[in-house]
């Protein structure tokens, strides 16, 4: 069968599973403040009736209702959703439109895929090795991430699809070589969410690094034109907000707000996980921000610093996972949503199919924060679905030798214990690990907690998925100082 | 792709994708053919059978034969531990999570039903030679065309209906027949009748193919029929598992004396020509040109409009109604013409048999011609042509009957709900010679838009279309019959 044809089938695929999944419950909510889908219509009606410089600020717009707080690009694109005023003005009419919804402007705002879908099938198509079999099953698997469609479709916070999306364009891009075009899209993905930063330190390493790498002339060339792009860009962004330094100020402050505490909600990173054993919390105070970031900048450290050395593809693919999960661990007020931008690991189905496919599960491990929104069917039908073809198509069980899995590094480390077939360890690790996901998962819907611990539930399913996390994390980092595959075992795999 | 794709895993694959895909459904759309159904599992928990088929507090009575009623008893007591209010006569209308949830998983399990007999219908494909890359294998096409048809899935899991279990009945015993294990397959068709009657549409085709092939055990050589080969005892065998069956399904209520009631039930004249949405039929063509020629009546001054009848048949109601200018059709108008489209096929079958495949296509045209003349016949009726065509996919003609009926079936259901999503796709065959195998790769995917149609002018566009191929194909059929002298395919076992 032609390529495009299959290329077509599993987009449409896509679309339906996303479609499927957006016709359950969503993040509706009560008054007064109805939730995140009112969020988002909140900002197209202030983003159409107020004038560019008080998007921001508090004259005829109530920040605590909703405050934009997100960079210029989401407020652009409100407002050009906002343009749905042509079908129906009540949608967006100034303060008396709150909590309004209708099937219609469901649909018109899970446009997302736009961005996103293409993004994936050219990733897929030029960027991978293997059989174009190999390929589209890749294409298929990556498609049917669940995380990204039970969030994005299902829960509906933001539109993640769009920052990701741009995101990968950038990543496109400089896997093709075109550094300027792959900086502009980083920086546009930047300007659109905030939460790129935890992308923003790979790209930065590889560019550097291809500039010291480039012959003296080249180097500095090179460099002007990428520092040029970008400050171009964020120009071009913040232009309406730069004619006034205190504007610039208020939109950066409510970008990044700091008076908010060490964590929210069960979230599976470290400060979190600890506070179950030392109550972190109460320890450590609002100053104790810097402490974090020096942690959070150790974890990232060993990662860039290869990347730097050695900036390839694979490696920046490698870094990509490093930093965002370091960021997802370690960092100051993280959310849980935030795990989703461990979604570079997709980047690696092709290549290290049964760790990624692990991972993936994983991530999409946040049972608590479903069951909030009744959305246990959708994640139940696409985590199976993702587990079930992911595995099928991707033969995953099957390529789980020693150098396909790159654990040469592991043998050298773990010296001093016995030889064992670590293939055969890894393949029942995944199961036991599955088992026991499915497990939790299963006992947190039908059972009750006790009485003296209401949280037992989400804070087990946490700590799991915090366990998976940081063992991925150890894992990558070993990857990434491992050698690079050879000619010869590239070969083999397709 | 590697070699567990290759092994033959690629059935249950197809399988899981799609049972996946209906559950994302559960929270859909559902329309009254929901309350319709638990309205049933209701009477038939709660009530007495001497009641089921008097009982109308709700609008939608019992009227699907016995033996449906029994399935949905069967159903009702898994029912009650998911939520006992479903039960309820008097709670109309209810929908609670549970019940939704109960009602969608349950149309989910039957299609076991059908994913088994779409199997026994893979089995029966002869496989090219030499080692083939799986997408292009005959079976897998015919697999996904079958497991993934959208038209179904639309009805069965958003509209909401129990045809996948229906069908699978069906394509089961289509697929013994081929098999030539015909008594098995005659009892299946009994079963089916009596779970649903709507397949007596296909009863001629069964009876005829059945006589000619199996009560006569052997032709002569040129094909035509040697009348002393009359086998008395096949005759009898297949007259009395239909007669069992039909005992065992309406028995209780001849005891009871009701079975004018429920033969009333089943066949309801009173409903009109027109369904509420009109089938893209003949009688909807003939419905427009009365109104046609009303209008201009009236623009020439030649009729007077209060003389005309006040009713709309496009209104939403089920009425019965008069024609204006041409003449008004009454039922046993439709039934001679619904026999006279089926002639052809039917005839052909006696007098030139051409074994199981020449059974399937006259299964085929009954199933058409009774969707194009029949008394109030409903949009959905066209899947009951689809399905077996899926299944005797072969040639040029086939596919492009193929492809005008699958959007016909696409449309219709779409006007049953605002929010229905039209995730349509098909895969319209390569043309090639009369006779080929499927062969050489499928052109890309074409999508069904959302297209919202008024009624009246696409099923007029498609009904046109398929008008036009109908009868050529029923010509087409008896012409190629003819040709093929050698007829004795009895143990014939491959369909393509």
């Amino acid at each position: 069968m032609q390529t495009w044809s299959l290329v077509s089938i599993c987009v449409l695929l896509g679309v339906v599973v996303r479609w499927g999944v957006s016709l359950n419950s969503y993040s509706a909510g009560k008054p007064p403040m109805f939730g995140d889908y009112e969020a988002q219509r909140h900002w197209q009606e202030v983003t159409y009736n107020l004038p560019l410089q008080e998007y921001f600020n508090t004259t005829d717009n109530d920040l605590n209702y909703w405050g934009l707080d997100y960079p210029p690009l989401t407020a652009y694109h409100s407002w050009i959703c906002a343009y749905a005023k042509i079908i129906n003005p009540d949608w967006v009419e100034l303060h008396k439109s709150r909590g309004y919804e209708s099937p219609t402007h469901k649909l018109f705002m899970r446009t997302t895929l736009l961005i996103y879908i293409p993004a994936v099938v050219l990733y897929c198509l030029y960027l991978t090795d293997g059989s174009s079999k190999k390929k589209i099953s890749t294409l298929l698997c990556f498609l049917l991430y669940p995380g990204l469609i039970l969030i994005d479709y299902g829960h509906f916070i933001r539109y993640n699809g769009v920052s990701l999306g741009f995101a990968l364009w950038g990543i496109l891009a400089l896997g093709l070589g075109w550094d300027v075009s792959g900086s502009m899209a980083f920086s546009l993905a930047l300007n659109y969410k905030q939460m790129e930063l935890y992308h923003a330190l790979p790209f930065f390493c590889y560019l550097l690094g291809k500039c010291i790498k480039a012959g003296p002339m080249g180097r500095l060339f090179l460099l002007v034109r990428i520092a040029a792009t970008v400050l171009a860009t964020f120009a071009l962004c913040w232009l309406p907000f730069l004619s006034d330094p205190s504007q610039a100020l208020q939109v950066v402050r409510r970008i990044f707000p700091v008076a908010r505490g060490l964590f929210e909600d069960k979230v599976a990173n470290t400060w979190c996980s600890l506070n179950t054993l030392i109550k972190i919390r109460s320890i450590l105070s609002g100053d104790s921000q810097l402490y974090l970031l020096a942690c959070t900048f150790l974890a990232v450290l060993p990662a860039s610093f290869r990347l730097l050395t050695k900036p390839t593809f694979w490696h920046f693919k490698l870094a990509l996972v490093n930093s965002s999960l370091a960021f997802f661990l370690f960092s100051y007020q993280v959310h849980e949503k935030s795990i989703l931008l461990a979604a570079p690991v997709c980047l690696l189905l092709n290549d290290l199919p049964l760790i990624a496919i692990w991972f993936l599960q994983a991530s999409t491990f946040m049972l608590p924060l479903f069951l909030k929104d009744g959305l246990l069917v959708p994640y139940v039908v696409t985590s199976l679905a993702f587990l079930f073809f992911s595995l099928y198509l991707l033969s995953a069980l099957d390529h789980c030798s020693e150098d396909e899995l790159r654990m040469g590094a592991y043998n050298k480390l773990l010296f001093f214990l016995p030889k064992m077939d670590l293939a055969h360890v890894v393949r029942w690790k995944f199961y036991i690990s599955v088992a026991v996901m499915a497990v939790l998962s299963i006992v947190s819907i039908a059972l009750v907690p006790p009485p003296h611990l209401p949280d037992l539930f989400p804070v087990l399913v946490s700590t799991t998925a915090f366990l998976h996390f940081f063992g991925t994390f150890v894992y990558f980092n070993v990857v990434q100082f491992s050698e690079p595959p050879s000619r010869k075992s590239q070969k083999k795999n397709n | 792709m590697a070699a567990r794709v290759d092994s033959g895993f690629w059935f249950p694959a197809l399988a899981l994708g799609v049972s996946f895909l209906k559950c994302l459904f559960i929270n859909a759309y559902h329309s009254t053919d929901f309350e319709v159904h638990r309205n049933w599992l209701a009477i038939t928990h709660s009530l007495p059978v001497s009641r089921w088929y008097h009982e109308n507090t709700s609008e939608w009575t019992l009227d699907y034969p016995p033996l449906f009623a029994w399935f949905e008893f069967g159903l009702s007591h898994v029912a009650q531990h998911f939520d006992r209010n479903m039960l309820q006569v008097e709670n109309l209308h209810y929908a609670s999570p549970s019940t939704v949830l109960f009602q969608r998983l349950s149309v989910i399990f039957t299609d076991v039903v059908f994913i088994y007999a779409a199997k026994e219908c893979c089995r029966c494909v002869q496989e090219q030679k030499g080692s083939q890359d799986v997408l292009n294998r005959p079976s897998f096409v015919l697999a996904v065309l079958l497991l993934w048809n959208f038209g179904l899935l639309i009805v069965d899991h958003i509209h909401f209906q129990y045809n996948g279990f229906l069908f699978g009945v069906l394509l089961l015993s289509v697929a013994k027949h081929l098999q030539s294990q015909h008594l098995q397959g005659a009892l299946l068709f009994a079963i089916l009748l009596n779970l649903k009657h709507i397949y007596l549409y296909v009863a001629p085709a069964y009876g005829i193919y059945l006589l000619r092939s199996y009560c006569f055990t052997q032709d002569n050589k040129d094909g035509s029929i040697r009348w002393m080969s009359f086998s008395p005892l096949r005759l009898l065998a297949l007259g009395s598992i239909v007669v069992s069956v039909c005992a065992l399904s309406f028995g209780p209520f001849i005891a009871m004396g009701q079975l004018p009631q429920v033969l009333s039930r089943l066949f309801p004249f009173k409903r009109g020509l027109c369904h509420a949405y009109w089938a893209p039929n003949i009688w909807a063509l003939y419905s427009v040109l009365d109104k046609g020629l009303a209008v201009l009546g009236v623009r020439l001054k030649l009729l007077e409009e209060a003389e005309l009848p006040r009713a709309s048949m496009t209104g939403g109601l089920v009425q019965e109604f008069q024609h204006s200018v041409l003449l008004s059709v009454s039922p046993s108008a439709t039934l001679v013409c619904t026999l006279l489209s089926i002639l052809p096929a039917v005839a052909s079958i006696w007098l030139r048999p051409c074994g199981a495949r020449g059974f399937l296509r006259c299964l085929l045209l009954c199933a058409l011609g009774s969707f194009m003349f029949g008394w109030h016949v409903h949009e959905k009726a066209v899947l009951i042509a689809i399905l077996p065509l899926r299944a005797s996919y072969q040639s040029f003609s086939d596919a492009d009957v193929h492809h005008l009926l699958l959007h016909s079936s696409q449309e219709a259901p779409q006007r049953s709900g605002p929010s229905a999503p039209s995730s349509g796709g098909h895969l319209p065959a390569r043309p090639g010679r009369r006779g080929d195998r499927l062969r050489g790769g499928l052109p890309p995917v074409a999508v069904a838009t959302e297209a919202a149609l008024p009624p009246p002018a696409g099923d007029v566009g498609v009904l046109l279309g398929g008008r036009l191929l109908l009868l050529p194909a029923s010509v087409r059929q008896a012409a190629a019959a003819g040709r093929q002298t050698q007829a004795a395919v009895r143990s014939s076992n491959s369909i393509l």
